[in-house]
């Protein structure tokens, strides 16, 4: 009886602590979102503006990360390049998200020629490692921001459209499904109110944890130069740009990334805890 | 009296272990408008997949179905979905009947729903339904996994009650809850069927409840009809070997 009570008040305070830790990251990222939202009007200098006077200062009291080589602010320049990562990587999710969980929830419910057709395209864009993948894209595609985002999302929908599917595979044989069938409920009414609510969970999981990656891979394709084009601040090219200084002047490439280095490590953490909040052992009530 | 299902040879195989395996092998019967009608039968003798095939959640391979009349085993889409407005299935486990993301007046109200039948209309409706059922009008806000066995059971049949249908389908419908929470659905079923005069399909293998419940009875085996009768002969003077077997082993 005693160790029952206390694995209970145990699970409790578990869970608390998963509820405190999602606001706190919730919190965080929220501020980080509204600084990215309203970077032109946060960031104390003009990211762009050239001052070949002050070019490559170190952090100090002017600027606080620093400057560049064309003595542009660097705190600026890496608050208005969340603007454009942080938002082209949530873009880019959420065009996966979508395109993948419909793509599935189709093959699963349908299966026949249509899942196969549609899983064996999956499995050609599953047969490449992805990065390289994405790099043939958006090479392809020529550079440019919004290409780099159309090559990760072409490589990358075929992971959400096999968890879809998968889910789908294991609810739509289940009895309330059926129960919905007697109910005179037409198909497409069955995906969107019986499916997916009961598959949404480790889709959003899965969406929220691929933020972080997403945010990295977009970083990557600008590093190497098939993403964002100079001047626009976008912290993948900032590193790029900065990478021949790295011995001489480190703030140019420090400051974007540990802007990413925190960006990510938020979004991962908010995936977890995301995961820990869904995660069906702990919702025993509602 | 009025034919309402009326089944002829059907008939359905399935893989197993790469094995055609004949669960249900061209079995005919009728079920009458006011009658109980049982099924009953060992696991895996095919009285569920019947029961799937009636109600046209899997397709039948051969034979035809008809419903008040109407052929239904070739029917799509829309035309499909009209046929349960006469025909219903109560299934063998309540909880898994419901969506665990509805609350369970949202369940009952579905088909009214589909029907054309205003929210508000369709609440009303429902909350009667609840009331026939024996189920306490706040059931209704609460998800199947808040709810026992029992209570969800009788809130699936308040909505396999909802469309009016001539004919319900009970697959095993009592199987999964306990003897005193199964006698009580058991009553809930008789009432019902004294006030609205409906036409039940009764899958079941206790033979007590058949004996209680139904007017006739089949005895299956292997996919075959065995044997047909009231349940007090069947029961008293079995003709086949199998139902010997069948009602040796309750006794």
């Amino acid at each position: 009886m005693t160790e029952k009570t206390i694995t209970i008040r145990e699970q409790k305070v578990h869970k608390d602590y998963t509820k405190v830790k999602l606001i706190i990251l919730l919190i965080l990222l929220g501020l980080l979102l509204l600084a990215a939202a309203f970077a032109s009007k946060v960031s104390p200098f003009d990211p762009y503006e050239q001052d070949l006077g002050s070019a490559l200062q170190e952090p100090g009291d002017a600027h606080i990360f620093g400057t560049d080589r064309y003595g542009r602010d660097m705190l600026s320049r890496v608050i208005m390049g969340s603007q454009t990562t942080i938002f082209s990587a949530l873009l880019l999710v959420c065009i996966i998200t979508v395109v993948g969980t419909v793509v599935g929830i189709f093959c699963g419910y349908y299966g026949g020629k249509l899942d196969a057709v549609l899983m064996r395209i999956s499995d050609i864009f599953l047969a490449f490692p992805g990065m390289v993948f994405a790099i043939a894209v958006a090479g392809v595609l020529s550079g440019g921001l919004s290409n780099a985002v159309v090559a990760l999302a072409c490589i990358s929908w075929p992971k959400f459209a096999r968890l879809a599917r998968s889910q789908v595979m294991t609810v739509k044989d289940a009895p309330y499904i059926a129960a919905a069938k007697l109910a005179g409920s037409g198909t497409v009414k069955i995906m969107i109110k019986h499916i997916l609510p009961n598959i949404a969970g480790a889709i959003i999981v899965t969406a929220v944890l691929d933020i972080g990656t997403m945010i990295m891979e977009l970083a990557g394709l600008s590093f190497l130069g098939l993403g964002a084009t100079p001047p626009t601040a976008e912290w993948g090219s900032m590193m790029s740009n900065g990478r021949s200084m790295l011995q001489t002047c480190p703030w140019v490439v420090l400051a974007p990334g540990f802007a990413i280095f925190i960006t990510v490590v938020l979004f991962n953490l908010l995936g977890d805890t995301v995961r820990d909040v869904l995660d069906p052992r702990n919702s025993a009530s509602h | 009296m009025q034919t309402i299902l009326e089944v002829r040879g059907l008939k359905r195989t399935f893989y197993k272990d790469k094995e055609l395996f004949t669960a249900v092998n061209g079995i005919s019967f009728e079920v009458k408008k006011g009658e109980c009608l049982g099924l009953v039968g060992e696991s895996g003798c095919g009285k569920s997949t019947t029961a799937k095939m009636i109600t046209r959640l899997l397709e039948a391979e051969e034979g035809t179905i008809y419903l008040n009349g109407k052929e239904i085993q070739n029917l799509k889409g829309r035309k499909l979905r009209g046929i349960y407005d006469d025909i219903q299935m109560v299934f063998q486990t309540p909880q898994d009947s419901f969506d665990p993301r509805c609350k369970l007046g949202d369940g009952i109200m579905e088909s009214m729903i589909n029907h054309g039948m205003t929210r508000v209309k369709a609440k009303t409706r429902m909350l009667e339904l609840m009331q026939m059922v024996e189920l306490d009008s706040g059931f209704a806000e609460r998800y199947p996994h808040q709810v026992s066995g029992g209570q969800c059971q009788r809130a699936a049949i308040a909505r396999a009650l909802a469309v009016e249908p001539s004919l319900i389908v009970l697959d095993e419908a009592t199987s999964a809850l306990d003897v005193t929470v199964q006698a009580q659905i058991v009553e809930l079923l008789k009432k019902l069927q004294r006030e609205m005069n409906l036409s039940m399909l009764l899958i079941c293998h206790d033979l007590a409840l058949v004996q209680n419940l139904c007017d006739r009875v089949l005895v299956m085996y292997q996919g075959n009809i065995v044997e047909e009768g009231t349940p007090d002969e069947v029961i008293q003077n079995p003709k086949e070997e199998y139902t010997k077997i069948l009602i040796d082993s309750v006794l």
